[in-house]
C-alpha cells in the first residue's frame, strides 16, 4: 500500500513536468496549427536560463592567494563573486543560493522574446505549409538551438541546485500514519508540483476568463471567421506562441535542480511530450494535462521492482504500450476532437 | 526499355551511370591536395550512400505516395540487420541467404506493425509507428540482449556454429561475408597520376541492388497500384465513399517499404557484419524522414539525393578538425589564419550537427520540394537564358514574357 | 611523378606509374607486397582518433582529443615530452614513430556503434590510419575492436570499463589500458568493508545494458564475498532521466547502502535524485545510509556537483596522484590547456605512447609484431605504477584508485580525493574467471 502511494506521488511529480511541456505544445498546435518539434528545445533553454542566471550571480573577480597552490604549483587563484562586493557576503550568498527561483523572473522575458522571435521569424511562414515541413523545419531549429547551447555550455550536465532550504526530503508517510522512512518526498519536488499546478491553472484561467483568451479560443475553433470579424488574430497568435514558450521555459527553469541541465535534455523530452499530447488528444488542453499525469503515474508503477520482475523490460516500454493501447481504443486520444491532424 | 517510358528510362540510366562511376565522381580531388578531405569515394561511404538510398526510396513508396508519415521505419532496418547477422552466425557467410531472410523477416514485422498502425491515420499513425519502433529499440538494447547483443551489438564470434561453412579461417580469424567466394570487402585501386579510385565488390553489389530497387520503385510509381496510393493521399474519404477499401493498398505499401528497409539493413550487415540497436532508435527513423523530405518527397530520385546529402555530412564534415583547418588556411597571414579557423571551427568537426541543422532549415524554408526542386529551379534559370539568344528562341521567349 | 614527398599511398602510386596507370589489384585479403593494412610508406604515419564529439559524452571525447594531440606533440618531439621522460621504456626518441612523423585524423563516434564503425572505417579506408584508438563507452569499444580485427589494424581502446571488452568480446588486435568492472568491485569491496562494516544490505540500481550487467555482477559478488547482503537489483532504462520512482522505494526495502551502477548522464541524474530524496541523511538499521558509485569520473562528478561529497567510487587514474609520471603528465597537459586532465585523457595519452613504444621495440608497424611487443609487456612510469599488459586477454593490470567525493573542493576540478590505491595484485584475476568467460582472442590479423 505504502509502495503504491509512494509511486502515485512520484507519478504526480513526473507527470507535472510532462503536463507542463505538453500544455505548451498543445497551445501552439491548438492555436497555430503548427507541430513544433522545437518545443523540447524551449524547455531546455528555460533550464539554461537558470544556469545562466546562476553564472551571472557567481561572476567573480580573481584574487591570488599566495598561501595556497593550484594543481600546477602556481599560487591559487581564488574567485570572489561580484555579488559579495555589491551586496555583502550574506546577501550575496543568499542571492546565489536562490538563483533558480530568481531565474523564474529572469526567464519570463527571455522566453517571451525567444517565442516572439521564433514565431515572427520562422513559424509564421509555415502556417500554410504541410505538417511534414513544419516538423522538419522545427526539428532543424531544435538541432541548431541545442548545438548553440552546447557550444557555449559544453555537453556535460551542469549542476544547478535548489536553494538550501529545499534540499532533502520530508517524511510524508509518517505524517499520515505510516512507519517512518516508508514514504519520503523531496521538498523541491513538492515545490515543482505546486508550481506546475499554478501554471496550468493560470493558463486555463487566462484562456477562460479574459477577452484575449476568448478570442484565441474562438480562433482555435474557427480562424477564418474570427479574421472576418476584423480581429487581428495574427498578433494574438504571436502572443500565444510567446506564452507557450514561456510555459515550456518555466517548466525547464524549475526542472534544473531535479536533473542537472544538459544540452540534449530537450530531445530527451521531445518524443515523450509528443506521445503525451497525442494520448491526450491533439489540440485538447485538458487532455494534455490529464495524459501527462496519467503517463507519469503509470511510468512510476512500471518502475516498481515487483512489476519489473513480473514482466521484464516493462519499464522500458510502458509509455509506448499505453500510447498504443489508448490510440487503438480511443481513436483521437483521451479528449481529442474529430478531424484534427487526421489527414 | 523494361516497360518504362522515355523519361523514366532516362532517369534509370542516369542512376545507373551515377552508380557505375561513383568511385570517380566522388573522388574529384587529388589525394595530395587539401581538398582530398572532401573526397567521399571510399568503399564504406559509397556503400552507405547506396544502402541509405535504398532505405529512403522504400520509405518514399509509403510516404511519398500515400502521405502516411511513419516514424518507425528504422525498426525494419534493425530487424533486417539482426536477421542477416544471425544468418551469418548460423548458416553461411554467403550474403544471398542473409539478404533474403532480412527482407522476409522485416516484411513479416512490417505486416504486423502496419496492420495495427494503419487503423489510424495522420499523426496518430505516426505516433503508433514511433511507439512500436521505440519499443523495439528499448527492448533490443536491454532485455533482448541474448538475441541482439544489446549495447555492444550483435557480432560474429570465433565459435559460431556455421552450418554451411567454417567457424574460423585457417589463420584463426572470423570469415568475412562474401558472394560465392567474392569477399564483400575486396577492393581494387586504380591510380591515375595524383588521383586514386577504389572499386569495391561490396559497393557494386549494393549498387546493383539499388538499381533493381529503383526500377521496382519506378514500376510501382507508374502502376495502377501506385495511382491508387496517390488517390489515398489526395482524398482517402472520397475513396472510401466510392465503396473501395483502401486499407489493403496502404498495407501493401507499408509492407513493401518495410521490406526495402529490411533489404537495406541486410545489405548493411553484409557489408559490415554487425547489427547495433541504435539502428532502431527514433532518431534513425527521423533520419530517413529527413532524407526523403530533404531530397524531395514523392519524387523518384529525391530520396537517393537526400540520403547522400546527409551521409556525406555525417562522415565528411565530422572529420574536419582544427588541424585540418589550419592546413587549409595556412597560406594566409597568421592573424587572418587564426581568425578564419575561429570562424569556421564551430561549424565543422564536433559542430557538424549545427551545420546540418542550419542546412535543413534553409532547404525547408526556401526549397519546399527539396533538393529536386532546387535542381529544377536551377534548370529553369538556365532555360530563361533563351531570352538573350537570337532567332525563333528569343521570339518565343519574348512572347512568353509578354503573356506572363 | 613529379612530387617528391611520399604520402601514405605513395608506394601504390609509384607502382601504378610503373604499371602505366593500369588497375592495380590490392585485394585486402590477399597478402600483397606491403604485408599489412595501410603500411606507412612515406615520411609520416597516420593514427586515427575516434572519439565522441557529439552526444552526451562529447566533453569526455573533447578531453580525450586533447590528450591525443598532446601525445602526438610529444611523440614528434614537441612540448616538454610529458610522460615520455618518466616511462620505463626508452625506445621513444621524440622523432615520431620509427622516424616517421606522426599525423592524425579525427572522427566522431556519436557514442553509437554504427557511427563509430563508419568513422573508423573511413579512417582505415580513406586516410590510411595504421591504428585506431579512442571511444567513451564499451559498446563502441567492442564494435570498433571487432572492426579493427577484421581490417587488420591495431585498436587501442579508450575509456571502456565493461568486462566484455577484454572478456567475451576480446580480440587479438585490441588492447585495453583502462580498468574494468571486476577490478572496480575488487578494489572497492575492502574499502567499503573498512568504512561501512561487513553487515550491510545493498540495493543496486543498474543501467539496463551490457556494461551495467557486468558492473552489477562484479560489485555484487565482491561485496557479498565480504558479508554484505544484496536486497534487490533493479534495472533502469538507458533513456531514463528522472530516477525518482526507482530511488523512492529504496528505503522501503530495508537496504542501507545504494549502489548506482550508472555512468555518464544516468549517474549524474540518479545520484542527484538520490541526494534530493535525502537518502544520505537517513538512518536505517541503526546505520547511516550510504551511496556507492562503482565507476567515477571527474567530468561526471562535475555534473553532479555538491552531490558527490563523501561518496565512494573507483577510478583508473586521478590527477592528484603524486608519482613522477602523473606529475609530468598533469604539468604538460595543465600548461597546454589550463586545467588538469581527466582519467579518459590519461588512458588515451598512455595508450598512444604504449602503441608508439611497442612499434619502436618491434621495429615494425605490422599489427602482429606490435601485438607481440605489447603482450606480456611490463612497464612503469605512466601514472599507474608497475603495469602488465597481460598476453592472455590484452588487459592491463595495475593499481586501481578508490576515491571519495571531496568535502571541501578548492576548484572545479578538485572534486575527488584518493582514499586508497589498491595494489594490482588485489585486482588481478585468472584469465578464465567466470565474469570473463566465453569468447576467444583469436589470432592477430595483419590485414592485406
Amino acid at each position: 500500500m505504502d509502495a503504491i502511494i509512494l509511486q502515485i506521488l512520484n507519478g504526480l511529480d513526473k507527470g507535472s513536468a510532462y503536463a507542463l511541456i505538453a500544455l505548451g505544445l498543445t497551445l501552439i498546435f491548438g492555436t497555430l496549427g503548427v507541430v513544433n518539434f522545437a518545443h523540447g528545445a524551449l524547455f531546455m533553454i528555460g533550464a539554461f536560463c537558470a544556469v545562466t542566471l546562476s553564472r551571472i550571480l557567481t561572476l567573480s573577480r580573481t584574487t591570488i592567494d599566495e598561501t595556497q597552490t593550484d594543481f600546477l604549483g602556481n599560487p591559487l587563484k581564488v574567485e570572489v563573486p561580484y555579488a559579495h562586493d555589491f551586496f555583502g557576503p550574506v546577501v550575496g550568498d543568499a542571492l546565489i543560493d536562490w538563483a533558480v527561483p530568481l531565474a523564474i523572473l529572469f526567464s519570463i522575458p527571455v522566453m517571451l522574446l525567444v517565442g516572439f522571435v521564433m514565431e515572427r521569424g520562422l513559424i509564421k511562414h509555415f502556417y500554410k505549409r504541410p505538417h511534414a515541413d513544419q516538423i522538419l523545419v522545427t526539428f532543424g531549429l531544435a538541432i541548431v538551438l541545442q548545438e548553440v547551447i552546447k557550444y557555449f555550455y559544453g555537453a556535460n550536465p551542469i549542476p544547478t541546485p535548489a536553494p538550501d532550504v529545499f534540499r532533502g526530503s520530508f517524511d510524508f508517510g509518517a505524517m499520515v500514519g505510516f512507519e517512518a522512512n516508508q514514504i519520503i518526498y523531496p521538498y523541491w519536488r513538492l515545490v515543482y508540483f505546486a508550481f506546475a499546478a499554478l501554471i496550468i491553472g493560470a493558463v486555463f484561467a487566462f484562456l477562460q476568463f479574459t477577452t484575449f483568451g476568448m478570442v484565441v479560443r474562438a480562433g482555435m475553433a474557427d480562424r477564418e471567421t474570427v479574421g472576418l470579424l476584423g480581429i487581428d488574430i495574427d498578433r494574438r497568435f504571436t502572443i500565444m506562441f510567446g506564452i507557450a514558450a514561456a510555459v515550456a521555459g518555466l517548466a525547464g527553469v524549475m526542472y534544473a535542480p531535479i536533473n542537472s541541465p544538459n544540452y540534449h535534455m530537450g530531445m530527451d523530452f521531445l518524443v515523450l511530450s509528443f506521445v503525451v499530447v497525442v494520448v491526450g488528444g491533439m489540440g485538447s488542453l485538458p487532455g494534455a494535462v490529464l495524459a501527462g499525469f496519467l503517463l507519469g503515474i503509470l511510468e512510476s508503477f512500471a518502475s516498481m521492482s515487483a512489476v519489473i520482475d513480473l514482466i521484464p523490460g516493462i519499464n522500458q516500454v510502458i509509455i509506448y504500450l499505453v500510447a498504443i493501447t489508448i490510440l487503438l481504443t480511443r481513436p483521437r486520444g483521451l479528449m481529442g476532437r474529430k478531424g484534427v491532424m487526421e489527414d | 526499355m523494361f516497360g518504362l517510358d522515355k523519361t523514366d528510362t532516362k532517369l534509370l540510366l542516369i542512376v545507373a551511370v551515377l552508380c557505375l562511376f561513383a568511385p570517380f565522381i566522388l573522388n574529384p580531388f587529388p589525394t595530395s591536395s587539401g581538398l582530398a578531405q572532401f573526397n567521399a569515394g571510399y568503399p564504406d561511404l559509397m556503400q552507405r550512400f547506396v544502402i541509405f538510398g535504398i532505405f529512403a526510396v522504400g520509405f518514399n513508396i509509403l510516404f511519398g505516395l500515400t502521405g502516411y508519415l511513419s516514424f518507425g521505419h528504422a525498426a525494419f532496418l534493425g530487424v533486417g540487420s539482426y536477421s542477416a547477422v544471425w544468418m551469418f552466425k548460423l548458416l553461411s557467410m554467403n550474403v544471398i541467404p542473409a539478404i533474403l531472410l532480412s527482407v522476409l523477416l522485416s516484411g513479416v514485422f512490417a505486416l504486423i506493425i502496419g496492420y495495427v498502425s494503419l487503423r489510424r491515420s495522420g499523426i496518430y499513425f505516426s505516433i503508433l509507428t514511433l511507439a512500436f519502433a521505440q519499443m523495439s529499440f528499448a527492448l533490443a538494447y536491454s532485455v533482448f540482449t541474448p538475441i541482439t547483443g544489446g549495447e555492444t551489438g550483435l557480432q560474429l564470434a570465433l565459435d559460431d556454429p556455421r552450418i554451411l561453412g567454417i567457424s574460423q579461417t585457417a589463420g584463426g580469424n572470423i570469415p568475412v561475408p562474401a558472394l560465392f567466394g567474392l569477399e564483400m570487402r575486396a577492393s581494387w585501386d586504380l591510380v591515375l597520376g595524383d588521383w586514386q579510385f577504389t572499386f569495391n565488390a561490396g559497393y557494386y553489389l549494393c549498387a546493383l541492388i539499388l538499381l533493381a530497387a529503383f526500377y521496382m520503385a519506378i514500376r510501382i510509381f507508374r502502376s495502377p497500384f501506385g495511382m491508387m496510393l496517390r488517390a489515398v493521399k489526395s482524398n482517402q474519404q472520397r475513396m472510401n465513399y466510392t465503396g473501395l477499401n483502401t486499407k489493403p493498398y496502404t498495407l501493401a505499401a507499408f509492407v513493401i517499404s518495410g521490406m526495402y528497409a529490411g533489404l537495406a539493413g541486410g545489405l548493411m550487415a553484409s557489408m559490415d557484419p554487425l547489427a547495433g540497436a541504435e539502428r532502431m532508435q527514433w532518431t534513425a527513423s527521423g533520419e530517413v524522414v529527413l532524407m526523403t523530405i530533404l531530397g524531395g518527397a514523392g519524387t523518384l530520385i529525391g530520396p537517393v539525393l537526400g540520403a547522400g546529402f546527409i551521409k556525406y555530412f555525417e562522415n565528411i564534415f565530422s572529420k574536419l578538425n582544427d588541424n585540418v583547418l589550419h592546413g587549409w588556411f595556412a597560406f594566409m597571414p597568421d592573424g587572418l589564419e587564426n581568425l578564419m579557423v575561429t570562424i569556421v571551427h564551430p561549424f565543422v568537426g564536433k559542430g557538424w550537427h549545427l551545420t546540418l541543422g542550419i542546412l535543413f532549415m534553409l532547404v525547408v524554408i526556401f526549397l519546399p520540394g527539396g533538393l529536386v526542386e532546387g535542381g529544377q529551379r536551377v534548370g529553369r534559370l538556365f532555360r530563361r537564358r533563351d531570352i538573350k539568344s537570337t532567332g525563333p528562341e528569343a521570339e518565343a521567349a519574348q512572347q512568353r514574357n509578354a503573356a506572363e | 611523378m613529379s612530387k617528391s614527398n611520399f604520402t601514405r599511398r605513395g608506394v601504390l602510386r609509384t607502382g601504378a606509374m610503373t604499371a602505366g596507370g593500369l588497375a592495380l589489384p590490392t585485394i585486402l585479403t590477399a597478402a600483397s607486397h606491403s604485408g599489412f593494412t595501410n603500411a606507412p610508406a612515406g615520411a609520416t604515419v597516420t593514427l586515427g582518433f575516434n572519439v565522441p564529439q557529439t552526444g552526451p559524452y562529447a566533453d569526455e571525447g573533447a578531453d580525450e582529443l586533447r590528450a591525443y594531440e598532446l601525445a602526438v606533440e610529444h611523440l614528434n618531439g614537441g612540448g616538454d615530452g610529458g610522460m615520455m621522460g618518466t616511462f620505463s621504456s626508452n625506445a621513444l626518441q621524440g622523432n615520431g614513430i620509427l622516424g616517421k612523423k606522426v599525423e592524425y585524423v579525427t572522427g566522431d563516434t556519436q557514442t553509437k556503434s554504427d557511427a563509430a564503425r563508419a568513422s573508423a572505417k573511413s579512417m582505415i579506408e580513406k586516410d590510411g590510419a595504421i591504428m585506431i584508438t579512442g571511444g567513451s563507452s564499451s559498446g563502441v569499444a567492442v564494435a570498433v575492436q571487432a572492426l579493427c580485427q577484421e581490417a587488420g589494424v591495431i585498436f587501442m581502446a579508450g575509456l571502456t570499463h565493461s568486462n566484455d571488452t577484454t572478456g567475451k568480446d576480446k580480440r587479438a588486435n585490441g588492447f585495453r589500458h583502462f580498468f574494468n568492472s571486476y577490478m572496480s568491485g575488487a578494489a572497492l569491496a575492502p574499502v567499503l568493508e573498512k568504512m561501512y562494516g561487513s553487515d550491510r544490505k545493498a540495493y543496486h540500481l543498474t543501467a539496463d545494458y551490457n556494461w551495467g550487467y557486468t558492473t552489477e555482477e562484479a560489485v555484487k559478488s565482491s561485496t557479498e564475498a565480504m558479508g554484505w547482503e544484496t536486497v534487490n537489483t533493479v534495472k533502469t532504462p538507458l533513456t531514463q532521466t528522472d530516477f525518482s520512482s526507482y530511488i523512492a522505494p529504496v528505503l522501503q526495502s530495508g537496504a542501507d547502502v545504494l549502489v548506482l551502477n550508472h555512468y555518464g548522464g544516468n549517474m549524474v541524474n540518479s545520484l542527484t535524485n538520490a541526494v534530493q530524496f535525502g537518502l544520505r541523511d537517513k538512518q536505517v538499521n541503526g546505520k547511516n545510509f550510504e551511496i556507492v558509485v562503482p565507476l567515477y569520473s571527474r567530468l561526471m562528478a562535475k555534473g553532479a556537483g555538491a552531490n558527490v561529497k563523501g561518496i565512494f567510487g573507483s577510478t583508473n587514474w586521478h590527477w592528484s596522484l603524486q608519482d613522477e609520471g602523473s606529475k609530468a603528465f598533469v604539468k604538460s597537459f595543465g600548461t597546454k590547456y589550463g586545467f588538469p586532465p581527466s582519467q579518459a585523457a590519461h588512458t588515451c595519452y598512455v595508450q598512444t605512447l604504449l602503441y608508439a613504444d611497442a612499434v619502436e621495440r618491434a621495429g615494425s608497424f605490422a599489427p602482429c609484431a606490435v601485438a607481440e611487443a605489447l603482450e606480456g609487456y611490463e612497464f612503469d612510469g605512466l601514472g599507474n605504477g608497475k603495469t602488465l599488459y597481460r598476453a592472455e586477454d590484452h588487459q592491463c593490470f595495475k593499481d586501481v584508485l578508490v576515491v571519495k567525493g571531496k568535502e571541501n573542493p578548492t576548484s572545479d576540478f578538485d572534486l575527488l580525493e584518493i582514499v586508497e590505491v589498491t595494489p594490482a595484485s588485489q585486482v588481478t584475476y585468472a584469465p578464465d574467471h567466470p565474469q570473463f568467460s566465453g569468447g576467444a582472442l583469436g589470432t592477430c590479423n595483419n590485414g592485406a
